[in-house]
């Protein structure tokens, strides 16, 4: 048998396994959960590394669950690909990486952070099921799995935001929220999928973006599917989940959380790219997600200024930045029909966007790390009772300037990188696009120096006098977010060149995707 | 006309849930409109796979030549209700510990987070 035709499996299986065998190895030691989890998130991210060079070197790869092809051949010779399956491509694999990193870090920070002494092997139980079901979103080629792992991971993610919930109200009521919002996304999610099968009778997304007819149904069924990822995902109209269940998540949950939105985006990307490409009408649709775009920058940004709680202030944060992959996004979608200006701009654009994903994955959960820090030592949220800080907590306060650099867009961070590419190529699409973002920008750096200055300068205060840096697992997961940030900084050619384009480009090439499954037929 | 009942029926279904979820300020009927929306689309697949006449779909035991109704809906209908039990399940032990602590489930007094 050779293992590494079975590493897309593998990626899952060994989380879904360890997922289970946690409460066994909790009822032995309480303490060797952490540490299982976190190996098994480091050998799940090392299976993952070995997929992504295969899939840059060689192409997309499938993996048909219990046979060699993803089609079923009737003895009248007629071939249907019924097989459940994954496709992972550059796009999907781009998603797998980040997803491995971020919850391989979260892990470690939580050796730590997460120091009650009940309910630790669930904790550790339910991070695993969360990223299964975020690897299961970005590799499956099969659209009613993906609402299958859709489900997982709202279930997952919810019992982690109330974690904190057998002694406080608070995290049950945003987890409440949460979990309305998700079911009935999903439950929408699976009423389009019923659509799609009622009209093609498969349910492969390869399959049903070859027959696409674009019937009335199938723009239903896009109007569904986009709204209601949209949601997911906390662009604006339907954002109000998103400062609850992002503030009242224990911190490593949150850093995760902004991945596990980011795989309903991709989703959303998959469905406009993928399932329908230049079916749509392009230049309505792609206008229709930028103006999703403007406002979640927008609004995003405007309530993230008033905020006095620290982790609800990046929250809001968090929708603004989300508007800027959808507006790199949108414009790529817009032009999509336009050759000419898909090369001069349209490319160029969605590479911000996506290289935004992985950048914003990074810094922010960076920022909320570090949320969780002064959480950790100082009990309170509350930007009020901080300051001075920066005297107890050297290696924080560092992390900190980091990441609000790189989310204010500074130079020699990543958050430049990929906001550089959006203006540029935004701005020859329509110039105010471009000039909105760069004010939303500016905003952002007012409002994280507003952060800085209340939390971390400042006289020492009597109260804090306790106060000390934070256990070495949490410095460690920070540090390294830190040198990736600073790495995607200063090197942004070699990662948009060897990971960001590739991505693009197989979300723009539909035919491509139809073909790594239909290419036998 | 009559084949069509079913998909009016979905139809109702979700209309109620949505409405009940809008208007309703009791959690427990949120978890309800939740159940409701939950029910007209698993309706809707299953209608979607529903031929006339036609028997169960079980290979073996099927006479030949006589139409059978389509398996693959009825699949996905089944892992749907499971996911729904284990969906409505958590959801109601969340109202328990909003009870729990707020000491009730009014949606206007659950507020505490604003802002």
């Amino acid at each position: 048998m050779n293992l590494s035709n079975h590493t897309p499996i593998l990626i899952l299986a060994v989380p879904l396994l360890a997922a289970f065998l946690i409460p066994i190895i909790g009822k032995i030691n309480k303490k060797a959960t952490g540490i299982f989890a976190t190996l098994v998130l480091g050998l799940s991210l090392i299976f993952t590394i070995i997929l992504a060079v295969k899939i840059l070197s060689v192409g997309p790869q499938i993996y048909v669950f219990g046979a060699k092809s993803p089609f079923l051949t009737l003895p009248s010779g007629l071939k249907f690909p019924i097989r459940i399956m994954f496709q992972v491509d550059a796009m999907g694999i781009f998603m797998g990486l980040i997803t491995a990193l971020v919850s391989f870090l979260g892990a470690i920070y939580s050796l730590a952070f997460i120091n009650k002494n009940n309910g630790v092997d669930n904790y550790y139980s339910l991070l695993l099921l969360l990223t299964v079901s975020m690897f299961g979103m970005e590799f499956t080629g099969d659209i009613f799995n993906f609402f299958v792992f859709l489900e997982i991971a709202s279930m997952a993610s919810v019992s982690l935001i109330c974690y904190r919930g057998t002694d406080l109200g608070e995290p049950v009521e945003a987890g409440f929220k949460y979990m309305v919002v998700s079911s009935i996304s999903a439950l929408m999610v699976l009423f389009a999928v019923g659509i799609f099968y009622g009209e093609y009778d498969v349910l492969n997304i390869a399959a049903i973006a070859s027959v696409m007819k674009h019937s009335q149904l199938d723009k239903i069924a896009l109007g569904i599917l986009v709204s209601v990822l949209a949601m997911k995902a906390g662009a604006v109209p339907v954002h109000m989940w998103t400062p609850d269940a992002y503030s009242e998540a224990p911190a490593p949950i949150t850093m995760i959380l902004v991945v596990a939105s980011q795989a309903s985006l991709y989703a959303m990307f998959r469905v406009v790219f993928s399932l329908y490409n230049i079916t749509l009408n392009t230049l309505a649709v792609g206008w229709i997600i930028i103006i999703f775009g403007l406002l979640s920058m927008f609004i995003g940004v405007t309530m993230a200024i008033i905020q006095k709680d620290i982790k609800r202030l990046m929250a809001y944060h968090a929708i603004s930045q989300t508007g800027y992959m959808l507006l790199g996004v949108g414009v790529g979608l817009a032009v999509l029909a336009n050759p000419t200006a898909l090369q001069r701009y349209g490319i160029t654009a969605m590479e911000g966007g996506i290289f935004h994903i992985m950048n914003h994955a990074m810094y922010k959960g960076l920022l909320f790390l570090t949320a969780g820090a002064l959480f950790f030592r100082t009990g309170t949220r509350n930007l009020d009772k901080m300051g001075g800080l920066a005297h107890y907590m050297k290696y924080t306060t560092i992390f900190f300037i980091i990441g609000a650099a790189a989310i204010a867009g500074l130079p020699p961070f990543n958050g430049f990188a990929s906001k550089i590419l959006i203006y540029e190529s935004v701005y020859k699409f329509n110039p105010l696009l471009s000039i909105i973002a760069m004010v939303v920008s500016i905003l952002t750096l007012a409002s994280f120096v507003k952060v800085f200055h209340s939390a971390f300068l400042g006289p020492k205060l009597p109260q804090f006098k306790e106060v000390k840096e934070v256990p070495r697992s949490m410095v460690l997961a920070m540090a390294v977010l830190s040198c990736i940030i600073i790495f995607f900084g200063l090197f942004p050619d070699l990662i948009v060149k060897n990971l960001v384009h590739p991505a693009v480009m197989s979300l723009i090439e539909q035919f491509k995707y139809t073909n790594t499954v239909l290419g036998g037929m | 006309m009559i084949g069509n009942f079913p998909y009016i029926a979905v139809i109702i279904f979700i209309g109620l849930g949505i409405y009940t979820l809008i208007f309703k300020r009791n959690l427990i009927k949120i978890a309800i409109g939740i159940c409701l929306i939950e029910n007209g689309v698993n309706l809707f697949l299953i209608t979607l796979g529903f031929r006339k006449g036609a028997v169960a779909p079980i290979y073996t035991q099927a006479p030949s030549g006589q139409a059978m109704v389509l398996p693959t809906p009825q699949a996905l209908t089944l892992t749907s209700i499971v996911i729904g039990v284990a969906t409505t399940a958590l959801i109601l032990s969340m109202v328990m510990m909003i009870y729990k602590h707020y000491g009730t489930i009014e949606v206007n007094e659950v507020r505490r987070l604003r802002g």
